[in-house]
């Protein structure tokens, strides 16, 4: 009977996944249902840009800086082997507009955007606060998650572009300033290289689909989290994980689509 | 926080990520350099296109003219047919040659074009009737290894 109660187990498992996919997907659609209406109210999704872009915008910084500056030197130490040190800005650009701003942004928002919008929610809910407001008629759906939902979708294409447009500079304070490339051959190499809509322009659909997927999930963790402290505590890192891992899976996937094709 | 301030504060956070999108699209990205004049179409055939890619520059003295619009194969004459747009405030005598070089030894490829002494010049829709096609590195090392082979036989008569 052993094997048959294995089996049992497995179908249990597969139709919780299922159930839990659904549910998700659910929540998603309701979600977008939600954004025209919380659209006017705007100055809801003001306060939620604020509080998800403003305050991440010193890490988003910072590390686009830093990574701007080991891609410069890490960069440099190979080209020069072949010669082709100038085309460092080249490089530095190509890599953060297409991969590492969105995804490193994408990386970073989880972990100080998505974090505290799961958190919020969930002691919300804890405090049987969205609960209050259906008995008072008020959709939470509406006023708590559709502007937070629209808030991540806006901020986070403007973060990747900040990390990007700050991460070249800091390859160029590296390998112009530092190094001493020529600044001409640095951005001339860069310019012939990088283009407006296969380069920049997909960047920016990535970080728009990693925000969505990041917002989302971090929102949905939040809503379903156990209204307990332990609870709050295992969403808020289940919403880092997931987003991070969903993040790096979708980049994946969107690169393959994109990149891929010889043109 | 009062209301204005917040909405000021996220005022000057969208303006940051715009310019941001602004400077990746102007300082780092070709939007300046992008060919937004008339254009004017012109093809050749060559033998052998070798790597050259939709949106390969065509260059002409060195500079850059116009670009690859279309790479088809003609099925009668067995011949790559490269479409290339070109600006139109550069004309070229009807008589003018195409190459398809190398930048640098192992560089992306480019089309050169090499002005003839036509009174006439090229229209749109016109064909460029002298091509020279692509060097294929494959077969120039053979060529050489063939030659090569060729002395050492020749040596020991």
């Amino acid at each position: 009977m052993s094997v048959m109660d294995e089996l049992a187990a497995l179908g249990v498992r597969a139709l919780r996944t299922l159930r839990g996919l659904g549910h998700s997907a659910f929540f998603f659609a309701e979600l977008l249902r939600n954004v025209p209406l919380a659209l006017r109210r705007f100055y809801l999704v003001v306060a939620q840009i604020h509080a998800i872009g403003n305050y991440s915008l010193i890490i988003i910084v910072a590390s686009g800086l830093a990574v701007g500056f080991v891609l410069g030197l890490q960069g440099y130490y190979t080209l020069t082997r072949y010669g082709a040190a100038e085309s460092l800005g080249l490089l530095v650009a190509l890599s953060l507009v297409r991969e590492l701003g969105p995804v490193v942004t994408g990386l970073l928002f989880a972990g100080r955007a998505g974090t505290s919008l799961t958190a919020e929610i969930g002691l919300m809910k804890a405090g049987e606060q969205l609960a209050a407001m259906e008995m008072m008629a008020i959709d939470p759906k509406q006023r708590v998650f559709a502007p937070r939902f629209i808030g991540g979708l806006i901020a986070m294409p403007l973060l990747a572009a900040m990390f990007s447009a700050v991460g070249i500079f800091g390859g160029y304070v590296v390998g112009v300033l530092m190094i001493g490339i020529d600044s001409g051959q640095f951005w001339s190499q860069m310019q012939n290289g990088v283009d407006v809509f296969d380069d920049v322009g997909n960047g920016m659909v990535k970080s728009v689909v990693f925000g969505i997927a990041c917002t989302f999930v971090a929102l949905y963790q939040g809503y379903e989290a156990t209204a307990t402290p332990e609870g709050v505590a295992q969403a808020t890192t289940r919403t880092v994980v997931i987003s991070s891992l969903s993040v790096l899976l979708l980049d994946f996937v969107l690169t393959a689509v994109m990149f891929s094709t010889p043109r | 926080m009062s209301k204005k301030a917040i909405e000021t504060l996220v005022g000057v956070f969208v303006l940051f990520g715009f310019v941001a999108i602004g400077y990746l699209a102007l300082k780092a990205a070709n939007l300046t350099s992008f060919a937004i004049g008339e254009t004017y179409m012109v093809s050749a055939k060559f033998d052998n296109i070798g790597g050259l890619k939709v949106r390969s520059p065509v260059r002409s003295a060195g500079v850059t003219v116009g670009r690859v619009k279309e790479i088809t194969f003609d099925n009668h004459t067995f011949q790559g047919v490269v479409t290339m747009e070109l600006e139109a405030k550069f004309q070229f005598p009807k008589d003018t040659s195409a190459k398809i070089l190398t930048a640098g030894l192992l560089g992306d490829q480019y089309i050169g074009l090499e002005p003839g002494g036509d009174d006439k010049n090229l229209a749109s829709g016109d064909t460029i009737k002298m091509t020279q096609s692509a060097v294929v590195l494959e077969s120039l090392i053979g060529q050489a290894l063939y030659n090569k082979a060729a002395e050492g036989s020749e040596g020991k008569k």
